[in-house]
């Protein structure tokens, strides 16, 4: 990572002009998860933050906040100009009950996402894997974050106890390294390209 | 890192946008390129936040970034990003429609891009 001396209050950190196309991966888990470390190992800008607020009216009920009428959702994320022309964003989105509705309208027009599982808290993963599936048809990558005290379970198990589907990626990551994040982005496209809707070239 | 907090602006976010909660078009993604017309001057009625804006697109910038450097809602820039592009002063350098995914080509290129890093 190149950008430790960019000041992420301060705007000016163009795109170079030639970058006329942009496309998007979202990067989904629960609470902790590693997300903005790995947006933040593979970005060329230092993660921003925006934030949205949404009314808890169609998005369920915050139990620690029952009289709220409106909850705030911060999304992180960072870019990567992997060609010329074409710059990838990574938005990361917490996968609570209460955000679904807004990560859903976000997977709109997504290459994919990486799942982000922490497997010393893999119930935590059970949720935001089974919205994924019923709430959008974008493709996507499972990516065990590592961390030092993470139980050793082989991939497979793992697998098994998300019940993924046998054709479903899943690698192991440390996101805190550039490399490894990056393979986690080159699995997911990989993957992507084996679905039919991207099949066609772009007009 | 994941916190929540909020941090809320000073100026109600209905007023920077003259009540209005949906922009005048609806192709604006988080990740839609903008960039200003340098050579189109912004409107003396503009507000001060529409100038900062535009200031800030004198480079390619996605619209989540416009909004994080502005530290307000994608939502509400989306609007102002709308308004602008109507009076000529930002021009949307992503040529996206709504649902269109990218094609084959396009991943085989962010492939090749990705391997390269």
């Amino acid at each position: 990572m190149d950008s430790a001396s960019s000041d992420r209050t301060a705007p000016g950190q163009h795109l170079a002009p030639t970058v006329a196309r942009s496309v998007k991966v979202l990067v989904v888990g629960a609470f902790g998860v590693g997300k903005t470390t790995l947006i933040g190992a593979v970005s060329e800008i230092d993660p921003l933050r925006t934030e949205e607020r949404i009314t808890t009216a169609s998005v369920g009920i915050d139990p620690g906040q029952p009289n709220k009428e409106t909850t705030t959702v911060a999304m992180d994320f960072g870019r990567i100009t992997v060609t010329e022309d074409i710059a990838l964003y990574l938005f990361g989105t917490p996968g609570q009950r209460r955000f679904w509705d807004l990560w859903a309208g976000l997977a709109d027009g997504a290459v994919g996402a990486l799942v982000m599982i922490d497997t010393r808290h893999l119930e935590d993963s059970f949720e935001v894997l089974d919205q994924l599936e019923l709430r959008t048809k974008i493709p996507f990558a499972v990516v065990v974050n590592q961390f030092p005290d993470s139980p050793n379970y082989p991939l497979e198990r793992v697998r098994a106890a998300l019940d993924l589907l046998p054709e479903t990626p899943i690698v192991e990551c440390d996101a805190r390294d550039r490399q490894s994040a990056v393979l986690t982005l080159i699995t997911l496209v990989e993957h992507a390209m084996t679905f039919p809707v991207f099949q066609k070239v772009t007009a | 890192m994941d916190t929540e907090e909020y941090r809320d602006h000073p100026v109600r976010s209905y007023v920077l946008t003259s009540g209005r909660a949906h922009p005048s078009r609806n192709t604006l993604r988080p990740e839609t390129l903008v960039r200003a017309v340098e050579s189109r001057p912004v409107l003396s009625t503009a507000s001060r936040l529409e100038r900062e804006l535009v200031e800030l697109c004198r480079g390619t910038l996605a619209l989540a970034e416009v909004a994080a450097y502005l530290q307000l809602p994608v939502s509400l820039v989306a609007v102002m990003v709308s308004d602008l592009v109507d009076t000529g002063n930002l021009t949307i350098r992503s040529n996206h429609q709504a649902h269109v995914l990218p094609g084959k080509d396009i991943l085989e290129k962010i492939l090749d891009g990705l391997r390269k890093l």
